[in-house]
């Protein structure tokens, strides 16, 4: 089940939960546990496309969803993440695209696990 | 410290052993190694595995492994470095006879992969990513490598088909190879033309993953010249780590690990890629070769696609990769990859590699990678 992690990663994937530097102004991603002069910061969700593909071989509990486009995004505020990207077809992306976050369902944990929830990128509209 | 030999080395076939155990592949493996040498002579067995806890649900392979090959009671470890278990498991043989403790250390790698159905194989592999911020999004290696391969291509303005001889040249010497999965050449068109496994990757740009195990007996000088065969010895051997997670890094597009222990062997062995004769990379795709070929020092940044356009991997060129067939023809055997790597380094210095001998090779590289390089274990084996 994993409850406690998926718990204690609520933040960071939820509403893109970084962590901010106060001193060196530094923003990084995924938050790290432990340390006290880093601070909470939620980054904006605004980023660009630094690579992608189609995934058509799929991890398992990822059948229904494949094919699908994972990404990694060069986010606006310096980190990059590993995301899938949503509504949209694989012709309209392309390197340096601008995309933005939305909160999707990851994963199916099955009728015992959880729904877990967590962010996904799309087409900048906003 | 001692100086460090391998004296002896072995390999099942790379292929679907639907009705065979981990156990009854390295038992055939190991008694390969062995030759002449009794086998209550080796001092601890370690083993290199990846998959093993997670598609097995079975633990404690070395203590397994011990058993099945006949060596009950010795010490037996295994080591989990994923796609580098290989390298670092002789690492750990190398620094246990290099300081005295042990004379004689078999290393056996072994994967069984095909006992579970795909999609969990692809999970089992990406348990080498980052389980909280890569996997959980659906990422795999595969998939890690097309992004890596697109954003080359993006970079340095090259198309798909410039990466095809990596496959093609890892096909032509696999054909010579009678223990590869895949004995039979592949076009540049064929590679082109073949439907995308993680556009832009090429189905036949991608190794396919099957069981095997092989075995090196590493062993100090005064075993080694008690056997009187031609002699390899371990003269450089480092290992390095990078960001667990590929985002995670400055430069994706930078193997900082594999730069690292490719450097720290050369360094400890004396000698710069110029010396190197014939190599072995984690090369699952031309992409991976490309970068590890760059991190190495073999090729410019940016270039590394061009040593295979050139022809400088076949094995007349410059540097000959992949003279068993590499991941793609030989099969990617994921943790026993490592060991695979140094049964066929083993047989080019001593000569014995057939169809697919690199004339006079007396220095040899071997690298392999634990997921996009998050491990790299490096090793330079020099015949004496």
């Amino acid at each position: 089940m994993d409850l406690a992690k998926h718990w204690r990663q609520r933040a960071a994937r939820y509403r893109l939960e970084g962590q901010r530097n106060p001193t060196s102004g530094a923003v990084r991603f995924p938050p790290e546990p432990g340390e006290t002069d880093w601070q909470p910061f939620a980054l904006s969700g605004q980023g660009t496309v630094y690579s992608f593909t189609v995934v058509r071989q799929p991890p398992a509990g990822l059948a229904e969803e494949a094919p699908y486009i994972l990404a990694m995004v060069k986010l606006a505020e310096g980190p990059m993440i590993t995301a899938q990207l949503t509504d949209c077809d694989p012709e309209q992306i392309t390197i340096d695209l601008p995309v933005e976050m939305v909160t999707r369902r990851l994963r199916d944990l099955g009728p015992d696990g959880l729904l877990v929830y967590g962010y996904k990128f799309r087409p900048q509209i906003s | 410290m001692q100086p460090v030999y391998i004296i002896g080395s072995g390999q099942t076939a790379v292929a679907e052993h639907w009705d065979r155990t981990a156990g009854s592949l390295a038992a055939e493996a190991l008694q390969a190694a062995l030759g002449p040498i009794a086998k209550h002579r080796i001092q601890a067995l370690y083993v290199a595995n990846a998959l093993g806890s997670a598609l097995h649900v079975q633990s404690q392979l070395g203590a397994a492994i011990a058993s099945a090959t006949g060596l009950h009671g010795a010490e037996a470890v295994a080591f989990d470095a994923a796609g580098a278990s290989g390298g670092v498991v002789l690492r750990q043989a190398y620094l246990a006879v290099a300081s005295g403790v042990y004379d004689l250390v078999a290393v056996v790698g072994v994967e069984k992969v095909t006992d579970v159905l795909d999609a969990r194989l692809e999970d089992g592999l990406a348990l080498a990513s980052d389980a909280d911020w890569e996997a959980v999004h659906g990422s795999t290696l595969t998939a890690q490598w097309a992004m890596l391969m697109r954003r080359y291509m993006h970079q340095y303005g090259y198309d798909a088909i410039d990466f095809a001889p990596f496959p093609v040249n890892a096909h032509a010497n696999g054909a010579a190879n009678p223990k590869a999965l895949y004995r039979f050449p592949i076009t540049a068109e064929k590679v082109r033309s073949a439907g995308a496994i993680a556009d832009p990757l090429s189905l036949l740009d991608s190794a396919t993953v099957a069981d095997g195990a092989a075995v090196v007996l590493v062993a100090s000088a005064g075993i080694a010249h008690e056997l009187g065969s031609p002699l390899v010895r371990i003269a450089g051997s480092a290992v390095a780590t990078d960001a667990l997670a590929l985002h995670g890094r400055p430069d994706p597009l930078w193997l900082g690990a594999a730069a690292r222990s490719a450097a720290g062997a050369l360094g400890s062995a004396g000698l710069s890629t110029g010396d190197v004769q014939v190599l072995e990379l984690t090369d699952p795709h031309g992409i991976a070769a490309t970068l590890a070929l760059e991190a190495c020092g073999f090729a410019e940044r940016g270039v590394g696609v061009q040593l295979a356009r050139e022809g400088a991997i076949t094995l007349t060129g410059a540097t000959p990769l992949a003279t068993g067939g590499g991941c793609k023809a030989r099969g990617d055997t994921v943790g026993a990859n490592g060991v695979f790597q140094l049964v066929e380094l083993t047989r080019q210095l001593r000569g014995e590699a057939g169809k697919a001998q690199v004339n006079g090779a007396r220095v040899a590289l071997a690298q392999c990678l634990g997921g996009i390089g998050a491990t790299a274990a490096t090793h330079v084996l020099v015949a004496e």
